[in-house]
């Protein structure tokens, strides 16, 4: 790369980028979401995903579930970005202990009269997807699964007359007996 | 009488609340500018006497004063600010001690708690706007959580890596009467626990690596003076048992002696040859309390590329950030320092570096710091050389600006003490020096505290002129005056084809008059014959004083790492001829 006239040094990464899910128990405080929201945008991270919601009321404890991409080593860097604000409890990336399972919430709305109809019925028991309203020109579906089967859904439910969709984002917890 | 319930010392306002917290964390000094919303807390202020209150001309020279208290003392520099504007002019201060890891605890006011986000006049969001620029911040909606939030905040902002902090408090919290406690291990938040001492396996592994080296450097910054007197004493004993060399970044000065042998000055972009040669071929490379920074590493992908590195930091974030290294260490530098020295004299002997101390030699011997003399005009550096031999014997505490000066300053004026050398590195605010010379004063009332300054960098922050005069601090404002913004202008010149784009600094004031105007004293001298005379009487003035130094315009400041090279590319000063610098910055093509 030709390097500009510059007092800094321009540097081209080469390294991929990866996807990770990462779990953040935070103190349920004024400001705490602005505070990790504002560490991604000031230091120039990706947010693909983001849920967040109190989790343990008696301990003040809220549970920030983000999807992010990045070279490995700015993956470390939001980890440990993360970990040294001081209402944060704790920084799990779900992703490398490869036992975790993500699942989000999909509301899908659609409108449509005769054939499509039947075929977005059809659909959605493929996908165990329910009707949660339906009128004579229009269902809502509700649709619950990884990322990806939602993805797939949506994609299929596109011709058939796709209104509108509403997503949680990943919420994720480990297998097994054990809490994080 | 009698039916009157005994009187409860702990119940009292806000406002008196946050004087008895100051006078807890044992503070003697706060550097603030009154204000609507904080008018409660200096009534507080007036009524007693333990702690002594410095009033500055504009918040920025607060926030600058209590940096240069804390740098200077070690101890956190306090801040009380009104709200909106006075918030918003706590901005770069706040930015700037996070930038260098500067315990600061500033307390700004609020509009009331029921008009905040009503666009209240001198309303602003403080705790949105200075969220990212701290280590933590608080708005203050109860007056019984005060007292709490007032000691975690002491707590953060001088515990694991210091930083700055801001306490926002509502003036009807300031007003409410509430329950006063003393400070408690329960106050901080539990998930707040900066860890402090190394891991031992870590530890052994870091000392057979240092056992084993045979081109060894030791590369210290910042944060052995932030672990206080003891990590710089255990620093010097290392470097001792070691045999080791020791290059230091500009934050990281004093911590081992310019004086010493083992010293090769300062590293980095404006560094020595031999610090950044030795830094390019070593085979070992401990880092303690630095944070390779992109001055200090040039390019990255070239930086010291057959070393095993070791790299000491309480702040894990700041591990593998920029460059990867092998050993990493998270804890406090004094306390790692400790257990490194402890294993190395129970289990490894002083390995032979002969061999590398003789290359040492040779990159000494090109004397990358050399300048051309000159009887005519004063040129910075000699300046510089002069200051420091002025001061010699004196208790003397250094203050700079940013741009040339900064670096000169940190070139040629040798430090043999931590806590000596105030300088704004991460985030480079000119107008720094002056203020912070100001607070340097304030906690050493007795000591010669000098601001080298630049032309164009004190008049930022001159208008504290006025507060030296007022608290009778005897600052020195030693300005290299070159009638330029001299780094701006020497980059223009290497990248920019030489246009001076609004980098002279046209209708200069008469420094002189200026001085006397505020009450101090004025000093020209512009002929190096009489500069010595001149700094000796300097130094005998009890008042604070403008020292307009005429120096060379067009000097650079060299060596230099061109952006875009390594560390064994340097442009030294005696070779830096107009074929040299346009080779070097050959990849800028702004010189071809």
């Amino acid at each position: 790369m030709e390097q500009p006239a510059s007092a800094y040094f321009m540097e081209e990464r080469h390294d991929p980028n990866e996807t990770h899910t990462l779990t953040v128990l935070v103190a349920n405080e004024p400001g705490v979401l602005a505070r990790v929201i504002g560490l991604f945008s000031g230091r120039g991270y990706n947010i693909e995903s983001l849920t967040v919601s109190e989790t343990e009321s008696h301990k003040h404890v809220s549970r920030i579930t983000i999807v992010t991409t990045g070279t490995p080593m700015v993956i470390t860097q939001i980890k440990h970005q993360l970990d040294r604000m001081i209402p944060v409890h704790r920084v799990v990336d779900m992703t490398l202990t490869g036992r975790s399972i993500e699942r989000e919430l999909a509301m899908v709305k659609l409108r449509g009269t005769g054939e499509h109809r039947v075929e977005a019925l059809r659909l959605a028991e493929a996908f165990r997807a329910r009707v949660i309203d339906a009128t004579i020109e229009s269902f809502v579906f509700e649709i619950t699964g990884n990322t990806g089967k939602i993805n797939q859904f949506i994609d299929l439910m596109r011709p058939l007359g796709l209104v509108e969709i509403s997503r949680t984002g990943v919420a994720a917890i480990s297998r097994g007996p054990e809490g994080m | 009488m009698s039916d009157s319930k005994p009187h409860d010392p702990n119940q009292m306002t806000g406002a008196a609340m946050i004087v008895r917290a100051l006078a807890d964390h044992g503070v003697k000094h706060i550097f603030g500018y009154p204000g609507g919303a904080v008018l409660p807390i200096y009534d507080e202020i007036y009524q007693q006497s333990e702690v002594e209150h410095i009033l500055v001309r504009h918040e920025q020279g607060a926030g600058h004063a209590a940096e240069g208290y804390a740098r200077s003392t070690g101890l956190p520099g306090v801040v009380l600010v009104t709200s909106g504007p006075g918030a918003t002019n706590m901005v770069t201060p706040l930015a700037d001690a996070l930038m260098d890891s500067i315990p600061l605890v500033c307390i700004t006011g609020q509009v009331p708690t029921h008009l905040i986000g009503n666009d209240a006049f001198q309303e602003c969001d403080t705790v949105g706007i200075t969220r990212p620029c701290t280590k933590h911040n608080w708005l203050v909606r109860d007056v019984n959580d005060l007292a709490k939030v007032l000691h975690e905040a002491f707590y953060v902002a001088t515990t694991g890596r210091p930083g700055p902090v801001v306490v926002d408090v509502p003036k009807d919290v300031q007003f409410a009467t509430g329950t006063y406690h003393p400070p408690r291990k329960s106050d901080v938040h539990i998930s707040y626990a900066p860890r402090v001492k190394g891991d031992a396996n870590a530890i052994r592994k870091a000392v057979s690596l240092l056992a084993g080296a045979r081109k060894p450097i030791i590369y210290s910054g910042g944060g052995v003076i932030n672990s206080g007197l003891a990590a710089s004493k255990l620093l010097r004993e290392l470097v001792e048992v070691t045999g080791f060399p020791i290059t230091s970044t500009l934050m990281g000065l004093g911590a081992y002696p310019a004086s010493g042998p083992n010293w090769l000055g300062m590293l980095g972009m404006h560094g020595t040859y031999e610090a950044n040669m030795a830094m390019h071929d070593c085979d070992v490379m401990l880092c303690v309390g630095a944070r390779f920074d992109d001055r200090i590493t040039g390019r990255t992908d070239a930086f010291s590329p057959n070393s095993k590195k070791i790299h000491i930091d309480i702040d894990p974030s700041s591990i593998n950030k920029n460059i990867r290294v092998d050993i990493p260490i998270i804890g406090d530098c004094g306390n790692v320092l400790g257990d490194i020295l402890q294993v190395f004299k129970s289990e490894a002997k002083k390995p032979d570096t002969k061999d590398w101390w003789k290359t040492i030699a040779t990159w000494r011997a090109r004397n990358s710091l050399a300048y051309k003399k000159n009887d005519d005009v004063i040129l910075p550096q000699y300046a510089i050389q002069r200051l420091f031999e002025a001061t010699r014997g004196h208790d003397t505490y250094i203050t700079t600006e940013v741009g040339q000066h900064q670096m000169w300053a940190a070139q040629f004026f040798g430090f043999e003490e931590p806590h000596r050398w105030m300088t704004s590195g991460g985030l480079g605010t000119m107008g720094y020096g002056l203020p912070a010379a100001l607070g340097v004063q304030v906690a050493h009332p007795d000591s010669l505290v000098i601001d080298i300054g630049g032309d164009a960098s004190v008049q930022m922050t001159m208008q504290e002129m006025s507060a030296a005069v007022q608290h009778e601090l005897p600052i020195k404002i030693f300005i290299l005056n070159n009638q330029y913004m001299g780094m701006v202008r020497q980059w223009q010149q290497l990248l920019h084809g030489n246009r001076l784009s609004h980098s002279y600094s046209e209708a200069l004031p008469d420094f002189v008059k200026l001085a006397e105007a505020y009450g101090g004293v004025g000093f020209q001298c512009s002929k190096p014959g009489d500069l010595d005379g001149a700094l000796q009487e300097m130094i005998k003035v009890k008042k604070p004083v403008l020292f307009d130094c005429r120096v060379a315009a067009l000097e650079n400041c060299f060596p230099m790492i061109p952006s875009g090279k390594a560390h064994n590319e340097m442009l030294l000063p005696l070779e830096a001829n107009d074929e040299a610098t346009a080779a070097a910055f050959a990849g800028g093509k702004a010189l071809v």
